[in-house]
């Protein structure tokens, strides 16, 4: 589903090289776990996967569903199937979350060449998920994230995934910022969207979300290359050893 | 040192001289009134139109734009200002009562008299108040507007307009449309007294319709707000007009009285929607919204003085201003505290969003404060789209105009949503979206 290859790319306005040679391949149906010490460049990638401006692809390739990843702007990228979950989702005042959530929706189904939602089906599928997530009606009524507190945001990233449905869910540090009640709900709600038809690139700095979603494939990123993958067992050896043997051996 | 008493005039001064010794047989209005139109017309010829050297008119030069001067329009036959009025319908569907003003004259004719009647409101023509004998009050200025040149050339060439009387305690059930219709070119100059009695409510709709060429709409609208009494208005000034759109809003409030104001403009090539707005009692509140909309070299200026005259009250004066291209915006807003207005609470805001490297905002906040127990405050601001947000909704898979479209609006809604009278809410959320998608 997903190919990255010897990809490069580095920060647009000061020219810092970020990623230096990146390797990857997510098979429809696989979960998989980057993990990597800070600025190892894991946010990065999942930025550059999203289409966010701020970063130049120098060398490489992303290819997604058989097109060129790259080529396409981010709205595109997201009708074609890929969800980024942030890892500090943006509180935009003004802008009412239901009314961002439909049009999110509709903008995708209309890429598609799928009918409209109607009002009601739309409330329906919205008031379902957000069950199941334990958002309240309240929080859907304020402004899109603001006065969410960071349990409240991450559950609202994984309300919007749980709707428009991705092929590709890339979640940025979801674990970041949850306690620990907070985290099984998110991990739920997550596993719940593991599909054979669906990958899922999760960027983590611990173990402990990977108690909750158990991944298939786990990499190191260091210093911007994949160093090192394994099984879900590397990720029990990072955290008992640290990364220290894998930012020498990049 | 004494001042010039002549000026070098410009052609369009020239041609208002000319126009007003050509009109002014013609123009309605008691001895009283003769003099005050004589006398506004020679502040012209002492003074000419305002231009940037007169502080108020500073980043809007009304002489430089004004390149000549149209002839007043002629009068417009019923039927076809109903007809330009029902296309343009600027307010859709929604239920309301109308009244015509069309080039300038009041159209009985055309408008709901009767349901108004009903409602406990009167409708009379002000040119024809202006030949009774108190009327030199209709044209009276308040002392915070000073010597306004817009101000003069409304007295100097006033055709006419409407006094519309709300009697003590009617709440009229449904929003009262005034449109001004313009249904051939020339200028428009009218003035609209709207009394709202002690304990009424009412809630208007302002829209002009038409166009007038390279003439000017000089249109005042003074409120009288009587106490305990309820008003709101939504202006709306929209249409990509060459001739100059002047607005004035006189406002004059009792105790225990609101009044709401939103003033929206979007795409006339020169507008200045300016306020004269005074507490006269107290424990009253005023609330100030203004959306100013410009792109290409169009000027949106949006100009207040609110007095604080008395102790007790609140106002809040909302800004919000979006600009492209080589557009340029003011924001001109000043509260006046008099010494014993103990306990006045003002909160003053004006943001720009500029959507392009070209446009040029002035933001000239100001406190003028005399009492030592008040609540005042000001700010001002001015920024591009953020481009974070911009990419979370891109992200979700929303297109980058509708992205733009929705954050726009987010920038706005403190203007639009907070004036909460809902009614106008869907209509000029419309309004922005056709105006970014240049319609």
């Amino acid at each position: 589903m997903l190919e990255i290859k010897n990809l490069h790319a580095r920060i647009a306005e000061d020219g810092t090289e970020i990623l230096r040679g990146v390797d990857l391949k997510v098979n429809a149906g696989e979960v998989h776990a980057i993990m990597g010490p800070n600025g190892s460049g894991k946010s990065t990638l999942s930025y550059i996967l999203a289409g966010k401006s701020d970063y130049e692809v120098t060398e490489g390739e992303i290819i997604f569903h058989g097109e060129n990843l790259l080529e396409l702007e981010p709205d595109e990228r997201a009708a074609a199937g890929v969800f980024l979950a942030f890892q500090y989702p943006i509180e935009i005042p003004g802008v009412a979350t239901m009314e961002f959530l439909k049009t999110a929706m509709n903008a995708q189904r209309k890429a598609k060449g799928q009918a409209q939602l109607s009002i009601p089906d739309f409330m329906k599928l919205v008031k379902e998920k957000s069950k199941d997530l334990n958002v309240s009606m309240d929080m859907l009524k304020r402004p899109l994230n603001v006065g969410f507190s960071g349990g409240e945001k991450k559950r609202a990233e994984i309300l919007q995934m749980s709707l428009l449905e991705p092929s590709l869910c890339v979640l940025d540090e979801t674990d970041s910022g949850l306690d620990i009640d907070a985290l099984r709900i998110v991990s739920e709600g997550v596993n719940k969207l593991r599909s054979p038809e669906r990958a899922m690139v999760v960027i983590t700095h611990y173990q402990r979300l990977l108690d909750h979603i158990i991944p298939d494939v786990v990499h190191v990123l260091s210093k911007g290359r994949i160093v090192k993958t394994g099984g879900k067992e590397l990720a029990l050896e990072l955290e008992k050893n640290g990364y220290a043997d894998y930012i020498e051996a990049a | 040192m004494t001042a010039p008493t002549q000026i070098s005039h410009t052609q369009a001064e020239s041609d208002l001289l000319a126009r007003f010794d050509t009109a002014k047989g013609d123009l309605s209005g008691s001895t009283a009134v003769s003099d005050l139109r004589v006398a506004a017309a020679e502040q012209i010829k002492t003074k000419g139109l305002p231009h940037r050297r007169v502080e108020e008119y500073k980043y809007t030069d009304l002489r430089a734009y004004m390149k000549s001067a149209a002839p007043l329009a002629p009068k417009a036959s019923a039927a076809e200002a109903k007809a330009l009025a029902d296309a343009e319908n600027a307010y859709g569907e929604l239920e309301r009562f109308r009244i015509v003003v069309a080039n300038g004259t009041y159209l009985a004719e055309v408008s709901d008299l009767e349901a108004l009647a009903a409602e406990g409101v009167t409708v009379t023509d002000f040119a024809a108040a202006l030949d009774q004998d108190t009327a030199a009050d209709l044209l009276a200025t308040p002392p915070s507007a000073g010597t306004d040149g817009v101000l003069a050339l409304n007295t100097a060439f006033v055709q006419g307009g409407v006094v519309i009387t709300v009697k003590e305690g009617a709440d009229v059930s449904r929003p009262v449309e005034l449109v001004h219709v313009s249904t051939a070119e020339g200028a428009i100059v009218t003035r609209n007294r709207i009394n709202v009695a002690k304990g009424a409510k009412l809630k208007m709709l302002e829209s002009f319709a038409g166009t007038t060429g390279t003439g000017e709409t000089n249109v005042v609208f003074d409120y009288k707000i009587a106490d305990n009494a309820e008003f709101a208005t939504t202006r709306l000034v929209v249409g990509a007009t060459e001739g100059a759109r002047l607005l004035t809003t006189l406002a004059t409030i009792g105790a225990d009285a609101i009044f709401k104001i939103l003033g929206f403009m979007a795409g006339p090539a020169f507008a200045r929607n300016q306020q004269f707005v005074a507490f006269e009692g107290e424990n009253s509140e005023a609330k100030l919204y203004g959306v100013s909309m410009a792109r290409d070299r169009c000027l949106a200026d949006q100009t207040l003085i609110i007095d604080h005259a008395v102790p007790h009250c609140n106002s809040r004066e909302y800004f919000k201003t979006v600009l492209d291209d080589e557009a340029r915006g003011v924001y001109q807003g000043r509260i006046n505290v008099a010494q014993h207005a103990q306990k006045s609470d003002g909160e003053m805001m004006t943001q720009a969003l500029l959507l392009s490297e070209g446009p040029e905002m002035a933001n000239k906040p100001e406190l003028e404060i005399f009492a030592d127990d008040v609540l005042c405050a000001h700010g001002a601001t001015s920024g591009q789209i953020d481009e974070d947000l911009l990419f979370y909704l891109r992200a979700r898979g929303i297109p980058e105009a509708e992205a733009r479209t929705l954050l726009v609006l987010a920038f706005l809604s403190e203007a639009i949503e907070e004036f909460e009278e809902e009614y106008v809410t869907d209509f000029l959320e419309q309004r922005v979206r056709d105006w970014l998608a240049g319609k």
